[in-house]
């Protein structure tokens, strides 16, 4: 009797052991964006793609170090600045390494700056921040820093492609800008203003405007405008509700050209343009799922939609954020130093799970990758919003920017 | 030339919802004396109800029933709700729609979601009816018009015409002594209420496919309702009608006009500085008059409530 309850004690405390001991290994990744409130929908869209991402590319292939999980921890931030410093000190407390953000470039100089601050205090637990969404351009230029690492395309390189493909099209002659009256919406307007001309002095800008953020109830006079403009196509960073006002009024004002957008896809966007939307409204983005580039992308994306049957690939450079952190940490030899973690980063080329190449650019940090112009099309493999449209490639980009000029001035430790 | 006259069709489409909310709002307050905050809710209560409805049976019932369950709820929310706080006074009442409008947004939020929804107008009014220049005129917004034109000419009727009308009026003014004559004036309040809300439905069904159809929708619309009926005078139909018109023409003319702030302070003699950090007016010198179209209902609201504070036709103060 004595011994069974000996074995038995000593079996439990055994297990209990490993039990920690494999808690303990677990490579944590802290996902700060909003997991509630009105952007709650996004938020909880990246959760579910990083989630799966790690468990499909790495846990399930045998992990990293050798057997090591990735695991991701949501904490809702709830779209606010002070919030998500708490909840990287959270974070940091549980012994976390590597955060994830992306929602609102104010968000992202909030935490980019703390964890700088954060990593010079206390040299023994030091984070990564690998921002996988926040496009503001000054986050890898003169806000920039060696913690902060950044998968998406920004900006000015989204705007770089865009006009790309304007000035190639001889059918386009007159641009209208529109925007939300805030940073974002003002960066977009300028980087167009500077790129258009640049490129081709002769596309006119026949528009310029900013409306309020969240506060227009009817967009339809803005639309009239446009279409009295002549305008041959309207770029625009607009997002959320206003993204859908502002398209849908323009499309029944009679407009015809190509509208083009940063966000008008997925969250119910997709769905609720449906065939109106459709060969009007373009998309400039990474990662583009029609075409695939291979059948094991095909397979990660029904796997994806089937897991998660409301919830879309929005944001395709997730993928890209494990992989390349699940080959740094294998190239480091160690999950814990990220300082070594971060050089193997630095520089890093990788196969883009989305097809082309990817590169960790050395000097700022910014991701060098394909930008594609998508378009809202019916009929193609991978659709959105469980509705029977999505995007497909019209122009390809290959290593957008990969030249553009950088004020960062990174310091090394 | 043009786009004035599109501006008039797309200021009247605008005002006329704008009326829609704003008539049953401004019925209930004069008769309660209280303002409905959860009033917009029940805007967005009739959209989401006809967008479920129309997956089943098509948008022309949604059209039906929807605002058919939101008048019931409102009556409800009247009967079971409002009358009761309505003893402790009017604090509490307003307390209780203010919360009764942040429930319903929960529950929106709870059973749809934080998404857009994919409501859409119905197939046999999609497309241009006629164009103005290069600017089309969807059919739709043209049914909408004359469908908010035969409400108010409806409402009108009964509030003048028949008896029920006109113990409402009596009610309006004389609640004790409609009361003292036998009449039911709970039941009237609650009916009223109910009317009211349904109304608001009404807009929500016509307008989700327009506007869109999302949880925000009740408080994007919420403020400017109140702005209507304080321009328009509480109580009057007529002040609620040419209110409506009023703002709608006025943020529609504001957003599609060109007009910049910095041709005013040249026209007064002003030079645009070199340096704008220094200017001390650096603001206006970029402003145009679409940035701050939204504002303008409620500057044309306190300039009213400073000059004509019965509004433009009412009989009661604010």
């Amino acid at each position: 009797m004595k011994r069974t309850i000996k074995l038995g004690l000593g079996a439990a405390l055994a297990l209990s052991v490993s039990a920690t001991a494999v808690l303990a290994e677990n490579v944590k990744i802290a996902f700060i964006d909003p997991l509630s409130g009105p952007f709650a929908t996004t938020g909880t869209n990246g959760l579910a793609e990083f989630q799966f991402a790690a468990e499909e590319l790495v846990n399930k292939k045998g992990g990293v170090l050798g057997g090591t999980n990735f695991e991701v921890i949501g904490l809702d931030n709830k779209m606010d600045g002070k919030e998500s410093l708490i909840n990287l000190q959270v974070a940091i407390d549980q012994g976390v390494h590597y955060i994830v953000q992306g929602n609102s470039s104010g968000i992202a100089h909030a935490l980019t700056e703390a964890v700088n601050k954060h990593n010079r205090r206390n040299p023994d637990s030091q984070v990564l921040f690998l921002n996988y969404s926040a496009v503001d351009p000054a986050l890898t230029n003169e806000k920039c820093n060696f913690w902060h690492f950044r998968f998406d395309a920004n900006a000015d390189i989204k705007m770089d492609a865009l006009t790309d493909v304007i000035v190639q099209n001889d059918a386009i002659n007159k641009v209208y800008l529109i925007g939300q009256d805030y940073s974002f919406g003002k960066a977009v307007a300028a980087a167009a203003e500077r790129d258009l001309g640049a490129k081709k002095n002769t596309v006119e800008i026949v528009g310029n405007e900013l409306h309020p953020i969240g506060k227009v109830k009817d967009f339809t006079p803005y639309a009239r405008k446009i279409v009295a403009s002549g305008a041959d196509a309207v770029i625009t960073g607009n997002w959320g509700s206003d993204m859908v006002g502002l398209g849908k009024a323009i499309i029944e004002a009679g407009f015809k050209g190509p509208i083009y957008t940063y966000y008008a896809a997925s969250n119910g966007i997709t769905r609720t343009f449906g065939e109106a939307g459709a060969g009007t409204i373009n998309l400039v983005g990474e990662g583009s799922i029609n075409p695939s580039s291979s059948p094991e992308v095909d397979e990660y994306i029904a796997a994806f939609e089937a897991k998660y049957p409301d919830h879309d690939i929005a944001q395709p450079r997730i993928v890209n954020v494990i992989r390349m952190l699940a080959m740094a940490i294998d190239e480091a030899g160690t999950a814990t130093d990220v300082a070594k973690v971060a050089s193997a980063l630095e520089g890093m080329e990788a196969d883009n799970f989305w097809g082309g190449k990817i590169k960790m650019r050395e000097q700022d940090h910014q991701a060098i990758q394909d930008v594609y112009v998508m378009q809202q099309t019916a009929g193609v493999k991978h659709t959105l919003d469980n509705s029977e449209f999505g995007l497909e490639t019209v122009v390809k980009v290959e290593n957008a920017s990969a030249d553009m000029p950088t004020t960062c001035e990174m310091e090394r430790p | 030339m043009d786009l004035v006259v599109i501006n008039l069709i797309d200021g009247l489409f605008y005002g006329l919802l704008l009326f829609m909310l704003s008539s049953g709002l401004t019925l209930i307050f004069s008769m309660m004396g209280v303002l409905n905050f959860a009033h917009a809710s029940f805007y967005m209560l009739g959209a989401y109800f006809a967008y479920q409805i129309s997956m089943y049976l098509g948008f022309w019932m949604g059209l039906l029933i929807a605002p058919l369950i939101v008048g019931i709820a409102g009556a409800g929310v009247e009967r079971y709700g409002l009358r009761r706080v309505h003893q402790y006074g009017h604090v509490p009442e307003l307390i209780f729609t203010f919360g009764l409008a942040l429930l319903i947004e929960e529950l929106v939020k709870f059973f749809w979601g934080n998404n857009l929804m994919a409501y859409q107008e119905p197939e046999i009014l999609k497309f241009a009816l006629f164009s103005v220049g290069a600017n089309a005129v969807p059919a739709y917004k043209v049914f909408m018009i004359f469908t908010s034109i035969a409400i108010f000419v409806g409402l009108l009727y009964v509030l003048t015409r028949t008896r029920v009308g006109m113990i409402i009026q009596a009610a309006l003014s004389y609640p004790r002594t409609v009361e003292a004559l036998g009449h039911n004036v709970p039941l009237v309040f609650m009916g009223v209420f109910g009317v009211g809300t349904a109304l608001a439905g009404v807009a929500g069904v016509l307008a989700g496919p327009v506007l869109g159809t999302f949880p925000g929708m009740a408080f994007v619309l919420g403020s400017i309702v109140f702005v209507t009926i304080v321009i328009g005078g509480l109580g009057s139909l007529w002040g609620a009608l040419a209110a409506s018109l009023l703002l709608g023409w006025l943020t529609t003319f504001a957003a599609s006009s060109s007009f910049q702030f910095a041709d005013l302070l040249n026209f007064f003699g002003m030079t645009r500085p070199e340096d704008m950090s220094e200017s001390y007016l650096r603001d206006l010198w970029s402003l145009t008059l679409p940035q701050i179209g939204p504002i303008l209902p409620y500057i044309l609201m306190v300039l009213i409530l400073v000059f004509r504070p019965y509004g433009l036709f009412g009989k009661r103060d604010v």
